[in-house]
């Protein structure tokens, strides 16, 4: 098992994406590390990404399951909602109640909805030579590993960009941050409602996958706006 | 479309002109977008860009420049800019900066260009041709036709109604119980019968007749019937209807010809209520023309004061019916001038009759039958030549004070600048009148113009007309051969400038500044009014009515083709505005005043607004330009 990298600094996302490439074993797999990793070096403004969202019926990838998933490509100074993708998936573990009103997915949207299975290749097809972007990374990459590893035994790994650890570099690790938790003050939140605030952006009635990954790709373009520049490369960047 | 996009969507629906698209063009909007964000003052469009998009503010605030580096709009959520680039096909020609931090959506110019071709309102809001402020404007017209009202109007209630079997007696007593004076008589539905209709339980019925208060005593007291005769044989085989959608005017018609008092007012086949004589009588009540010959008919100056609700019932009813800015000006200034009429009447009536004839002459807004619910009283008196001022002048001051203070009374407050009769300077004789004129035409100075430029807009109301006509006349001949006194004219009307436009629920200032509330008539009728005056002076017309000067000025070649439109249209966005304001205002109980707060502003009506300020302020510079202060 090849250990995904754990920070960033001293990233080894391409030497990681180039030793899953040779050791891919499966045809998913051998399709997504084809494309080969962006340089490490280039500049955001010249990364093709594409936000993600999932929604899921909890935070543990063993025992929950996706429900639904919400692709947006961008680019730092454009965001393709044209080109959005959409789907209702239907969970190998039955949907709770208490988590039908979170998602607004219902029992019967999800009845006559796919296994992910079904889409996993389309799905893979968007992410592949694109820079992923999350608010979260722990809840996207672990989930869609293990739903991919379940179904087709050999789970995909890849370099993310976390608009929630952006956020948390700025609100909870910088010196100012720092002075204010030692003085006493609640750290800022960093929750994707909160932080979009912070930059102005305007408030979506959330909690769709389609609408959380527009609001995450419009946070990055707000962050890479106010907290670093255009030139800022790709490695400062992914996690 | 995914429903997972609705929050776009939902958001363009409630801006124009979006919010009149149909939710299958919005739903092809709201999947062509593609969106990016801009942090506080970063450029959005570079002057000369090539534009791909129509540009729409999903949140933030953008600022709009000129060519010159001069601020041009400064826009906020749900506004729209790139149009103009993109209907000419030409690079941008007005760059935008994000003033705040701002999320815009692009909307590709295909689904733009192929939204102003199949839908009119869309194409119009955003056309360069045919303004916004036009197809505003001619939007009131158009609701302006349908100004016959509609006789389901006045149906209060739903007609009560009883069964062909039912006895007289019961009759009445449900035309008592429900306090009505008429009952609609229903049966089981007979084969070719014209009014079958099915009630809320999907039984089918048929209308026989109508039995009326005046029935019980002409068809069944009078008639020796008894109380338990069934309704079906004291009603008459003729039943005589009228459609929901007939007008009023139509209704009573029908009434006086088939001598009738009671209409079963239909919906197609099913009865929705009945209509009285008295209903339509009341309804008349509030015309402009009853209350006018309700004015000259008053005995006294208390009974014309008690009248002075009815001015403002019977705006509210103009402005509901859709009338435009000119029906309720010559309206209301009709019954301005008949409140003076009826007061001088009276005056001569308590004063005996004049000694010499003289002619009341009015002034500003009632000279110009452009009166608006908020005014105060603007005359003078022309008295005969033969006029002595020893003998004569107790009298017309008398006269001209009983008319001061009944105006005063009837809702028509005293003049502040004291432009009235009571003031000597203003109640002389017609030699003197003409000296007045003659002076401040051939020795024009602004500073004194400046008092003088409402009795520019002259009109006589009652008495020996010839009068004032004759001071007309002597300002349409004299004031175009001095160019001088156009431009000192021209330079008073330019001391009031009309704001730039609206900004969330501020009034924003050329200089950028933003007010709470604009003063309209201060901010744009006037100083529009005033420049339509001096064009209209300097060609010789002899109208008053600002619209009619327009006509006048029209036939000259004065202004550059197409420019007197634009100020017609101007004029009507602003004077429409001020209307729909204070009735808005008199229907919420509030004193109607001139103040507008830009929350109150629609989005259509914020655009047309900002168009009519944008045609007052170019024609303010070309005006400038026309007559220039040249020295002596």
């Amino acid at each position: 098992m090849i250990k995904a990298p754990k920070r960033q600094a001293e990233a080894g996302w391409p030497e990681y994406m180039a030793q899953r490439q040779s050791a891919a074993y499966t045809a998913l797999a051998k399709r997504y590390y084809s494309h080969p990793l962006l340089p490490a070096d280039t500049p955001i403004s010249d990364v093709p990404m594409v936000a993600m969202d999932l929604e899921t019926t909890g935070l543990d990838p063993k025992r929950h399951g996706i429900v639904s998933v919400g692709l947006v490509p961008f680019t730092l100074n454009r965001i393709y909602l044209n080109q959005c993708q959409y789907w209702v998936v239907r969970p190998r573990r039955p949907l709770v109640s208490k988590s039908v009103t979170f998602h607004h997915v219902t029992h019967s949207d999800i009845a006559q909805a796919p296994d992910i299975d079904e889409i996993l290749d389309e799905l893979l097809e968007v992410l592949a030579g694109k820079i992923v972007v999350v608010h979260y990374r722990h809840i996207e990459r672990p989930f869609l590993d293990y739903a991919i590893k379940q179904r087709r035994k050999e789970g995909i790994i890849f370099p993310v960009i976390d608009t929630m650890s952006l956020e948390a570099r700025i609100h909870r690790q910088s010196m100012l941050a720092r002075f204010r938790r030692w003085i006493g003050r609640p750290p800022a939140s960093i929750r994707l409602f909160d932080s979009r605030k912070r930059y102005g952006l305007p408030l979506y009635q959330g909690h769709n996958a389609l609408v959380d990954a527009l609001a995450t790709a419009e946070l990055l373009q707000a962050q890479i706006a106010h907290q670093y520049s255009p030139e800022t490369p790709l490695s400062v960047l992914w996690s | 479309m995914s429903v997972e996009l609705m929050e776009v969507r939902q958001h363009m629906a409630r801006f124009s002109p979006f919010e009149a698209l149909t939710d299958e063009q919005l739903d092809e909007v709201a999947e062509s977008v593609e969106v990016a964000y801009f942090k506080a003052g970063t450029d959005i469009l570079e002057l000369d860009q090539v534009l791909e998009h129509l540009y729409y503010i999903r949140s933030g605030a953008v600022e709009v420049y000129r060519r010159g580096g001069e601020l041009h709009n400064r826009l906020g959520e749900g506004d729209i800019f790139g149009q103009f680039s993109l209907l000419r096909h030409c690079p941008v020609g007005y760059p935008a900066k994000a003033m705040e931090d701002t999320l815009i959506y692009f909307i590709p110019d295909e689904v733009f260009q192929h939204l102003c071709k199949i839908d009119n309102i869309f194409a119009d809001f955003v056309e360069l041709q045919r303004s916004r402020m036009e197809s505003t404007v001619d939007q009131y017209r158009k609701s302006n036709d349908m100004l016959v009202t509609r006789i389901r109007k006045l149906v209060s209630r739903y007609p009560v109604m009883v069964e062909a079997s039912t006895t007289v007696q019961e009759a009445a007593r449900q035309i008592t119980a429900f306090q009505a004076s008429a009952v609609l008589i229903i049966d089981a539905p007979s084969p070719g019968s014209r009014y079958i209709f099915s009630d809320s339980e999907e039984r089918f019925w048929q209308l026989r007749g109508i039995l009326t208060d005046s029935d019980f005593r002409t068809k069944i007291v009078a008639e020796g019937l008894s109380a338990e005769t069934p309704v079906s044989e004291v009603i008459g085989d003729r039943l005589i209807t009228v459609q929901s959608d007939e007008s009023v005017q139509e209704a009573m018609l029908c009434m006086l010809r088939n001598n009738v008092h009671h209409l079963p007012v239909m919906h197609r086949r099913n009865p929705i209520g009945i209509v009285h004589l008295s209903d339509i009588i009341r309804y008349e009540t509030q015309s402009s023309l009853y209350l006018v010959s309700n004015i000259l008919n008053q005995p006294s100056v208390e009974g014309l004061a008690r009248l002075a609700p009815d001015v403002t019932a019977t705006f509210t009813r103009l402005v509901e019916e859709g009338a435009d800015s000119q029906m309720v000006g010559n309206a209301l200034s009709t019954i301005g001038r008949s409140f003076t009429r009826r007061l001088l009447e009276l005056a001569e009536e308590e004063l005996g009759p004049p000694p010499v004839a003289y002619c009341l002459m009015a002034l500003g807004s009632m000279a110009r039958n452009e009166q608006g619910i908020v005014t105060d009283q603007d005359n003078a008196l022309v008295l005969a030549d033969d006029f002595d001022p020893e003998q004569h002048d107790d009298y017309f001051k008398a006269m001209a004070k009983i008319l001061s203070d009944g105006l005063d009374a009837c809702g028509y407050p005293y003049c502040k600048g004291d432009v009235m009769a009571t003031n000597d300077r203003w109640r002389q004789p017609l030699s003197v009148w003409k000296h007045y004129f003659t002076e401040w035409i051939e020795e024009p100075n602004p500073e004194r113009l400046l008092h003088s430029s409402i009795f520019f807009d002259l009109d006589p109301v009652y008495g020996e007309n010839v009068f004032v006509e004759e001071l007309q006349e002597l300002v349409a001949t004299k004031a175009r051969q001095h160019p001088r006194f156009l431009a000192a004219m021209g330079r008073n009307s330019l001391n009031r400038t009309p704001p730039l436009g609206f900004f969330r629920t501020f009034v924003m200032e050329k200089d950028g500044k933003h007010h709470n509330t604009i003063n309209l008539k201060r901010r744009g009728l006037a100083p529009l009014v005033d420049l339509i005056r001096v064009h209209a002076l300097a060609c010789g017309s002899r109208a008053q009515n600002s619209y009619e000067r327009l006509d006048d000025i029209d036939k000259t070649q004065l202004l550059a083709a197409g420019v007197s439109d634009r100020l017609r249209y101007a004029l009507e966005a602003m004077s429409m505005s001020r209307i729909h304001h204070q009735a808005f205002s008199v229907s919420n109980d509030e004193v109607p005043d001139n103040n507008i707060e830009p929350e109150l502003v629609s989005s259509t009506e914020r655009h047309t607004l900002k168009d009519a300020f944008q045609v007052l302020s170019n024609a303010q510079k070309f005006l400038k330009f026309r007559y220039p202060m040249t020295s002596r």
